[in-house]
């Protein structure tokens, strides 16, 4: 990668992989990823909630791990693989709609994006409680049992 | 706003040393990046972002130290089999910064350089005797981690300098304890940090959230050391207070933090039974 230097007001462009699509963007270098991709590239699904990496409404995965997309400078993603709520498919959220683990739905994508990368690397619950792994999504209305519980029954499902 | 985008090390500290002389290097950005829209201040400064510079991600083992990189990151540790059996205490520490979002972003070397008095991850670098290696163009340093913090968010870090190494010995550890007190279990602040550490090198007692910087404790290591009887947390007081300057603030009262300190150390620490006499 050439070093680059990007002088006042100018835009930067980079490219990364998007839901599994390569994809340009050009954006202010204040941008963080978050406003990237619901001002730029009108992804919307993912939310905007405290904007101080603690209720995790926000969470994508970069290469596969979840973090909060109001942390993350746009320009770090160059390069990388992004994945956002709009990859999945809806389809498979049964267990969500079945265990009440969605209400008013301004926390579930990114619960949704957390629960999936558990559900991608189950050896996690070697050593951590699945509790622990979602402490970073609050969520104000369900109470988190049925949050856990779905998650429970999907990691069923995908080892049956 | 102005982004220096080096693709490796030697570029990044040419940057530093010339053009981007003063750029604020941006490691995970999990402290930079809070409440950013509204820190218009911030927008006007010129940062270096290191997210490139791949070469200083990984762990490295030597026969006698665990090297971090300069950009491993809390998860990188947390989910590392070996550093959870030679230094538990990384992944202690490292599991309770915010909850996995922040862990995957927030580098060790971030914490070090953000020298927050409230570090999760700084008391038990500390404990485990870290040292940093400072890398400029022009070349490189150490600094002992215990040594690094001269005041309040002070440090002796040149504004050319990156951290690229934090080295700890290894060594047989006969006590490791880390404690974090916080308002709950995650996505909080440490009201009071604490880690302990004996070793053949002796006691390291190290507190966060009690003085203007992460600090070992002489006072306490000394009572350790001597094997002194403690029959009391209150018997811990003035050693306490001679160590740490703790204050009130949102998070607690300096009161508050003194006494559970103390009483940490008698409960978890004197009074644990696994004291080598």
């Amino acid at each position: 990668m050439n070093a680059a230097v990007e002088r006042g007001g100018t835009m930067i462009s980079i490219e990364f992989t998007l839901n599994g699509d390569t994809v340009s963007v050009e954006f202010d270098p204040r941008d963080r990823l978050l406003d990237t991709l619901r001002y730029t590239l009108g992804l919307t699904g993912t939310k905007e909630g405290c904007g101080e990496g603690e209720c995790g409404a926000c969470t994508v995965l970069i290469d596969g791990l979840p973090v909060d997309s109001c942390l993350v400078p746009t320009y770090q993603v160059r390069g990388r693989r992004v994945d956002t709520i709009e990859s999945v498919d809806g389809g498979t959220l049964g267990a969500f709609l079945e265990g009440g683990a969605t209400q008013c739905g301004a926390c579930t994508p990114g619960v949704v994006m957390t629960a999936r990368w558990i559900l991608a690397n189950p050896d996690l619950r070697r050593t951590h409680r699945l509790r622990e792994l979602m402490a970073g999504n609050l969520c104000r209305c369900t109470g988190y049992d049925g949050i856990i519980d779905s998650i429970e029954e999907g990691l069923k499902e995908s080892q049956s | 706003m102005n982004v220096l985008l080096p693709g490796d090390l030697r570029q990044a500290l040419d940057m530093l040393s010339g053009d981007g002389s003063g750029a604020i290097p941006i490691a995970g950005g999990t402290d930079l990046l809070v409440h950013w829209p509204q820190h218009s201040e911030a927008h006007a400064r010129t940062y270096l972002d290191l997210s490139a510079l791949s070469e200083l991600r990984p762990v490295t083992w030597t026969d006698d130290e665990l090297i971090l990189g300069g950009l491993t990151t809390f998860w990188d540790i947390v989910q590392d089999p070996r550093a959870a059996v030679e230094f538990p205490l990384l992944r202690e520490a490292g599991r309770q910064v915010g909850a996995v979002q922040i862990q995957a972003r927030g580098t060790w070397a971030g914490n070090v350089v953000n020298a927050s008095p409230a570090a999760d991850g700084v008391p038990v670098l500390m404990a485990y005797d870290a040292t940093l290696v400072l890398e400029s163009s022009q070349g490189s340093e150490t600094a002992a981690l215990s040594d690094f913090y001269v005041g309040y968010k002070e440090m002796k870090r040149r504004p050319d300098q990156l951290i690229t190494q934090i080295r700890l010995p290894r060594r047989e550890h006969t006590f490791q304890r880390f404690f974090k007190v916080g308002s709950r279990r995650a996505q909080a602040i440490a009201k009071v940090g604490l880690a302990v550490v004996n070793s053949k090198a002796g006691w390291r007692v190290v507190a966060g959230s009690m003085a203007p910087t992460v600090c070992r404790c002489p006072s306490i290591e000394a009572l350790l050391e001597s094997g002194a009887l403690i029959e009391a947390p209150e018997d811990l007081l003035s050693a306490v207070r001679s160590d740490v300057s703790p204050i009130d603030d949102i998070r607690s009262s300096a009161h508050y933090r003194e006494h559970v300190m103390a009483r940490l150390l008698f409960s978890e620490v004197f009074k644990s039974g696994q004291l080598p006499r």
